[in-house]
């Protein structure tokens, strides 16, 4: 999800220099706004309308007060389970020192006032400390930027580091502060005398205690500061400490509204089928079987459109939908469909083709780029006294988020109504808008909790189908993807191939680190390793496919991970080290690193023997701005592998949720599992041949290791949660499976493999 | 042609093609949202609900065998008072829901579960819920709820997590 980033930062820099910052006026309406500071808040007169204050004081762009005291916080990002509304709630209520019991958090509308700015901040100036004076001005062009660009995202580990940090909890000290002097005025009193707590303001010496409802009227009135005092983390009453999210009661009685819950008077249902090989479109049809369906309503060629953004294109092409009064019947109707679709030129590429295609462009390293280049390669290789070599693969994934893509549509009359789980609400009303000739003021978007993300729920595609299904028939339509085609028609992980060579010198040191893959995507980082090796080059080539590209939980780091901390331990054996110590010992630059490794070591006893048939790796992977150490056991009995044990460490800087942040690793490290041990989309004449859980399999309960998380708070610069628990599962359970049986995997997933394999000396599988 | 069943003790009747799933019917005829489709093959169980205690997969039933039988929704698990299921507070607890779309699903096999076997084992949770899949992987989390919940459990096992360290930002 970087990869916005990388892109965004080229693109903000373009509009920078046409669009100066506009200083809007602060002046607080009869629902009581008051911006942030100046330009993220200013958006106060507009939004008192919009967001239908009932009783409710709209104090800050983010906070609402209302008169029984409770302050509602504004949440500017796509819940998908990660828990972010609640963290964010809480960075929020810590800083205006509310009583959490007190707390309620609501996700922002989508519209330009609640684009995510901070995120454009933090990529554009990431490294730059700015004073004070400028601040105001920075958010101030930050915030138009993000408008312009529709840029509402949630990926990439990115809310609380980004929204967390340089918005809601300035939102929080600013509105405190603002409190603060209204009650001071109030009471005619100093305000240096006016503390807080539990959202009352109080006046000890002259023992006054009022809520802060009682000052909303006057706080509304007032510019609050950008550049707010902050707490004292040692007083932290909130962030930091164990709070249940506010999204789970709602989530064990099925009141918990997802997109696919959504009821519209008149509403009709949908399912839809594309072209199996990506790109193609419609030749002939045969629908009579299910238009003679009692129930069917109508059969629509959904005609091809495409929208931009910083994912790149997203192209959805022709597809085929029933509509009918019936999910059921829709779906079954859409099974009946004989259609033929136009040839695309890619009917004879197939998965082991395109393995062929990497290897030929690897060996061939035409137009090689280097991500890392570092000391004299060539010399180092050609005195060595030992070389190892390698080559890896991993296949093309998709998401199966539990909720199948699903949208809801209204059309008509110039209006457009959307209902949809998705992780860039804004954005989505742009697309929507654009191909349907709407300005975006003409779309509503109503984003609803998701049913997973994962990266795919970026991608609008099945949105634009919705709107224009709607449109076509005439009345409100809900579309429903079958399994099916949510597997095979996806914005997939890469396939990629990574060559690897390493270099010894004569006393077994690790001199020198040669690396080329296929494809580079984002984060830009992702290949590059930790340790100190003096030489490296570290590369890529370009391989097209056809196959759509996809952000997939933690992106390139998922491939990477497998590759780098599974050759770094294959160089650990070369030279007869354990793979624990000889990392440690290649951490001594990185002392952040290296407690994490080390923690990871101790708490998961290390040197214990283990019996027979039984198997202990390790990983490091740095991703998202967080350090993760996994340490995995397993065991292989007769080839049956059982993944026993997981202990994983985090040092996240800070964990602003410590039980959300140990649930996202715990669910960061299933994820990659599942892609370990069974994560698979093959291709066969263009088309990929899976199709749903029975041939594209998850994980399940019996095979789901016992997972213990540790929290590192080590101070530094606050982390991302959702993607770091990923990349490095895979490496750690393959050099447990090779410590367990002497078989090196170098490609996944791991259930392609017979572990059960005599080695007669090391062995190499795949 | 008309099926009459009971669905969280209240008499229903429809008029869908016999064939139609369960699923659908709960959530188009019913409005009962809580059931959720996840594969249309029962390999999820995302749409698990107790047709007479019975945890089955709602999306591969016939409403046509549902006739005159006791179905049982994530709407319907607690008491007519409004009183959780012992295991719904169970998932409070241990806060086990991220996404939380598979859960109803997750709760009809783990109460089908404990009201069949109040207690147990690790490999009966692996037997009873290895047919829900949970994508957001949160299984360690439901394990102990359920097992908080069982008879045996004097006490709440502890996470499995601990957090340290000194320095906050």
């Amino acid at each position: 999800m970087n990869r916005y980033f990388t892109v965004l930062r080229g693109w903000i820099m373009s509009k920078l220099s046409r669009r100066a910052f506009i200083a809007t006026g602060l002046v607080a309406g009869g629902g009581l706004v008051v911006g942030i500071a100046m330009r993220p808040g200013n958006q106060a007169k507009s939004l008192a309308a919009k967001l239908g204050p009932d009783g409710e004081d709209l104090v800050h762009t983010y906070i609402k007060i209302d008169s029984n005291n409770v302050v509602t916080a504004v949440i500017p990002h796509s819940e998908m389970g990660q828990g972010v509304h609640t963290a964010l709630g809480q960075m929020l209520a810590e800083e205006l020192d509310a009583d959490w019991e007190q707390v309620q958090v609501e996700e922002a509308p989508a519209i330009g006032e609640y684009a995510s700015y901070s995120a454009g901040r933090r990529y554009l100036f990431a490294n730059v400390d700015f004073p004070n004076l400028v601040i105001p001005t920075v958010d101030g062009m930050m915030m138009n930027v993000a408008d312009t660009l529709n840029l509402q995202i949630t990926g990439g580990s990115m809310s609380v580091r980004t929204t967390g940090i340089l918005a809601m909890r300035i939102a929080g000290a600013a509105t405190r502060e603002m409190l603060q002097q209204a009650a001071a005025e109030s009471w005619g009193v100093p305000v240096e005398e006016v503390t807080t707590a539990d959202s009352h303001v109080i006046h000890a010496a002259s023992n006054r205690r009022e809520p802060y409802a009682a000052f909303a009227d006057t706080v509304a009135a007032m510019s609050p500061s950008q550049t707010p005092q902050f707490k004292n983390p040692a007083d932290y009453k909130i962030v930091g400490k164990f709070v249940p999210r506010r999204d789970i009661p709602a989530k064990v009685d099925g009141s918990a509204k997802f997109a696919l819950d959504v009821r519209v008077p008149d509403m009709a249902y949908a399912s839809v089928v594309r072209s199996p090989v990506p790109g193609g479109s419609v030749v002939e049809l045969d629908d009579g079987a299910a238009r003679s369906m009692a129930g069917v309503i109508d059969v629509v060629v959904i005609p091809q459109s495409s929208v931009g953004g910083m994912l790149g294109e997203t192209l959805s092409t022709e597809a085929v939908a029933v509509v009918a009064d019936s999910y059921w019947t829709a779906n079954e109707a859409v099974k009946t469909l004989q259609v033929t679709w136009s040839e695309t030129g890619f009917e004879s590429v197939d998965s082991d083709g395109i393995y062929a295609q990497f290897e030929r462009d690897i060996t061939g390293g035409t137009e090689r780029q280097s991500d890392r280049v570092t000391g004299e390669v060539s010399a180092e290789f050609a005195s060595a006294a030992r070389v190892i070599d390698a080559d890896y693969h991993v296949p093309f994934l998709a998401h199966t988020c539990m909720e199948p893509l699903n949208a809801t549509a209204d059309v008509k009359s110039g209006r457009a109504e959307i209902w949809v789980g998705c992780q860039n609400p804004l954005g989505f009303r742009r697309d929507v808008a654009a191909i349907l000739n709407m300005d975006p003021e003409q779309v509503t978007l109503h984003n609803h909790m998701m049913g997973g993300g994962f990266g795919r729920k970026a991608r609008p595609d099945y949105a634009m189908q919705v709107a224009l299904l709607s449109r076509s028939v005439g009345r409100p339509v809900q579309l429903i993807w079958s399994r099916e085609e949510d597997v095979r028609q996806d914005f997939y992980r890469p396939a990629v191939q990574s060559r690897f060579r390493a270099a010894f010198d004569s006393s077994d040191r690790l001199v020198a680190w040669e690396n080329t893959y296929t494809n580079k995507n984002e984060p830009i980082e992702a290949p590059l390793i930790p340790y100190r090796v003096a030489a490296q080059d570290i590369g890529y080539v370009s391989s097209p496919v056809h196959i759509p590209f996809g952000a997939w939980r933690s992106v390139d780091h998922s491939q990477h991970g497998f590759f780098t901390e599974s050759f770094i331990d294959e160089a650990a054996v070369a030279v007869g080290r354990d793979p624990y110590e000889f990392r440690a010992e290649l951490l001594q630059d990185n002392p952040r690193h290296l407690a994490v490794l080390r923690r990871a070591a101790e708490e998961a006893d290390w040197n214990r023997p283990l019996g027979a048939g039984r198997g202990r790796g390790i990983s490091l992977q740095e991703s998202f701005g967080s350090l993760v150490a996994q340490v995995v056991e397993v065991t292989v009995t007769d080839g049956q592998l059982s993944v026993d044990r997981v202990v994983a460490v985090i040092d996240p800087g800070l964990a602003v949720a410590p039980d959300g942040i140990a649930a996202q690793l715990e669910s960061g490290i299933i994820y990659g599992l599942t892609a370990a041990l069974h994560g698979e989309i093959t291709v066969e004449n263009g088309a990929v041949v899976q199709s749903n859980f029975h041939d594209y399999p998850s994980v399940r309960m019996r095979e789901a290791p016992r997972i213990e998380t540790h929290v590192i708070n080590s101070g530094h610069d606050i982390g991302g949660a959702g993607e770091p628990g990923t990349p490095g599962i895979a490496p750690a359970l393959a050099n447990a499976v090779f410590d367990a049986t002497g078989l090196r995997i170098r490609q996944l997933p791991l259930g392609n493999f017979d572990l059960n394999y005599q080695a007669e000396e090391e062995g190499v599988v795949g | 042609m008309s099926t009459t069943f009971w669905v969280n003790g209240e008499r229903q009747t429809v008029d869908v093609d016999p064939a139609k799933p369960l699923l659908w019917v709960l959530r188009e005829q019913l409005a009962l949202t809580g059931t959720k489709f996840g594969c249309g093959i029962a390999q999820c169980g995302a749409c698990t609900v107790h047709i007479d205690g019975v945890a089955m997969r709602s999306c591969v039933t016939p409403v046509s065998d549902v006739d005159g039988r006791q179905v049982t929704t994530i709407e319907g698990l607690g008491s007519e008072s409004g009183e959780l299921h012992p295991l719904q507070q169970a998932w409070i607890d241990h806060q086990v829901p991220q996404c939380g779309y598979c859960q109803s699903g997750q709760l009809m096999s783990a109460t089908a579960l404990l009201a069949d076997n109040p207690n147990p084992s690790d490999a009966d949770i692996d037997a009873a819920m290895s047919g829900n899949i949970c994508r957001c992987g949160m299984y360690g989390r439901i394990r102990q709820a359920i097992k908080a919940t069982s008879v045996a459990s004097a006490s709440d096992e502890p996470l499995f997590y601990s957090v340290a360290g000194v320095d906050h930002v």
